[in-house]
């Protein structure tokens, strides 16, 4: 059987546009949550976000790096942060040169949950005062989910597979669940991997505050706000970014002498069958999911030493971890468990991405990221280390990775040291 | 140079991301400066809004160089 490893990383997030910045300013604890500085949100229920920061911040994303100016202006920000997120991946793998043979078998899995909202809001606008000869003719390629999958494959020749996922907030998950997949099926030996977003605009952010999803009681203390498992939660705060992997197969890496992270040993998805924002009350799709997962991998719950949740500080928190205490036990069997959205707020279609990403990151230091601001842990959390406010070093073996996305979607992900 | 040809130039720096020393009057939008044919289009968007004239699809059809489009406009605007 052909087995799925990692041989490159790639993020760009509101706590620093590369791997080795974020993981540290992560660990360190720091929150990329502020105020709105995007437009004017004087009139929004919600006014914070954890944004990308500008280039001339000390952790900020300077586009031009590996995005060409034209191509800037022509698409959304998920699309360039999805770019330079697999320039960085494919780099970091050593993959930047490829002969034709391997640019051929190798493709592209990076999708969005949502895609191109700023641009479809600011054009309507274009449309309605100027009318449709104005629209610009890069307004349709511009916002699509598929062309990060379709900018990074033309910029880098890349002729394997192009696809692109669209589950919500699980789509960063089952962008490298289903990539992994193409390559145990040989539809690939290279797969770059991930998911990007960015709706940090006045719709966006009107949108999820209307659905009574965002936290909207923090803006005076914006980096307090995402407290996932706290009593006080209140919401998610929006995040935007991109993650994106290089999944290769492990002979092929072996092959070539690749420094190789992980390996992707299990992939679980399921449906709610429930609601279309809400969870499932009793965790029944997560818990499908979780279980697909481990045993697809041929571990037990006792081989998991983290979870990094979908933990989006909501009231959703809770459902999720008794569902991953009945699948782990209720002690969870050694294993800590965090949300990474405490620092970095919910990236949405990226968030499986970027969590997948630090879960690599957990095995390849041994230490586990902490979970922000849970000052009074919820009923229920009695007995599960849930890794508050510090980072905890840590054996780390094996590593499960959850996200649920409106619409009931699950998908969970098992890795594991090689 | 013109005023004209000053703000021609100026889009299509902005638009191409191109150097503006390579924004001479004769270069060609899609041999010289990279455009594909939706780029021309946008660009003549553009230069509808700078300087106020209609551009009629058979008149953009024209417009290959950065002269043509200097010229278009010269003898169009209002």
């Amino acid at each position: 059987m052909r087995r799925v490893v990692v041989t490159g990383l790639g993020l760009v997030t509101p706590l620093g546009a590369d791997v080795e910045t974020v993981w540290a300013n992560l660990l360190a604890g720091k929150s990329g949550a502020g105020p709105i500085t995007r437009f004017d949100a004087s009139n929004q229920k919600c006014q914070i976000a954890c944004e990308v920061k500008p280039a001339d911040h000390p952790y900020g994303f300077d586009a031009s790096r590996r995005v060409d100016h034209k191509i800037q202006r022509q698409v959304d920000p998920f699309i360039v942060y999805g770019i330079d997120a697999a320039g960085q991946a494919l780099e970091d793998a050593g993959l930047v040169d490829m002969d034709d043979d391997l640019k051929a078998r190798t493709g592209c899995s990076i999708g969005s949950g949502i895609g191109g909202l700023p641009g479809i809001e600011s054009e309507s606008i274009v449309l309605h005062e100027k009318g449709p000869g104005r629209v610009s003719p890069h307004f349709v390629h511009g916002r699509l989910i598929n062309l990060i999958s379709g900018q990074v494959s033309i910029k880098y020749g890349l002729m394997g597979p192009n696809h692109a996922v669209v589950t919500a907030c699980s789509t960063g998950a089952h962008s490298i669940g289903d990539a992994a997949r193409m390559i145990k099926d040989g539809d690939a030996d290279v797969m770059l991997a991930g998911g990007a977003e960015s709706t940090i605009n006045p719709l966006g952010v009107a949108g999820f505050a209307q659905a009574r999803a965002l936290n909207c009681s923090y803006n005076d203390r914006p980096e307090q706000a995402s407290r996932p498992y706290d009593k006080d939660r209140d919401g998610f705060v929006m995040g935007e970014g991109a993650g994106v992997v290089v999944l290769e197969e492990y002979e092929h890496a072996k092959a070539r002498g690749a420094k190789i992270y992980a390996e992707v040993v299990g992939y679980g998805l399921s449906g709610d069958a429930y609601h279309v924002t809400a969870p499932h009350p009793e965790g029944k799709g997560a818990e499908l999911a979780m279980r697909m997962a481990l045993r697809k991998a041929g571990l037990e719950p006792g081989d998991i030493d983290y979870v990094n949740a979908h933990g989006t500080s909501t009231m959703a928190d809770t459902i999720e971890l008794g569902a991953v205490k009945r699948v782990l036990g209720d002690d969870l069997s050694g294993a800590s468990m965090s949300s990474t959205k405490s620092a970095i707020g919910h990236l949405l279609g990226g968030a499986g991405a970027v969590e997948a990403i630090f879960c690599i990151l957990a095995i390849r230091d041994q230490i586990v990221p902490p979970t922000l601001n849970l000052d009074n842990p919820d009923e229920g959390t009695e007995g599960v280390d849930l890794v508050p406010h510090v980072a905890k070093k840590r054996q780390v073996r094996a590593v499960l990775n959850n996200s649920f996305g409106f619409g009931g979607t699950n998908a969970s992900l098992i890795m594991k040291a090689v | 140079m013109s005023d004209t040809a000053d703000r021609v130039k100026k889009i299509v720096v902005e638009h191409l991301g191109v150097e503006a020393d390579k924004v001479t009057e004769d270069a060609s939008f899609i041999d010289d400066l990279g455009a594909d044919s939706l780029d021309i289009v946008e660009l003549v968007m553009a230069f509808e809004e700078e300087f106020g004239v209609e551009i009629p699809d058979d008149a953009a059809e024209k417009i290959s160089t950065v002269s043509d489009a200097i010229k278009y406009i010269d003898e169009n605007k209002g």
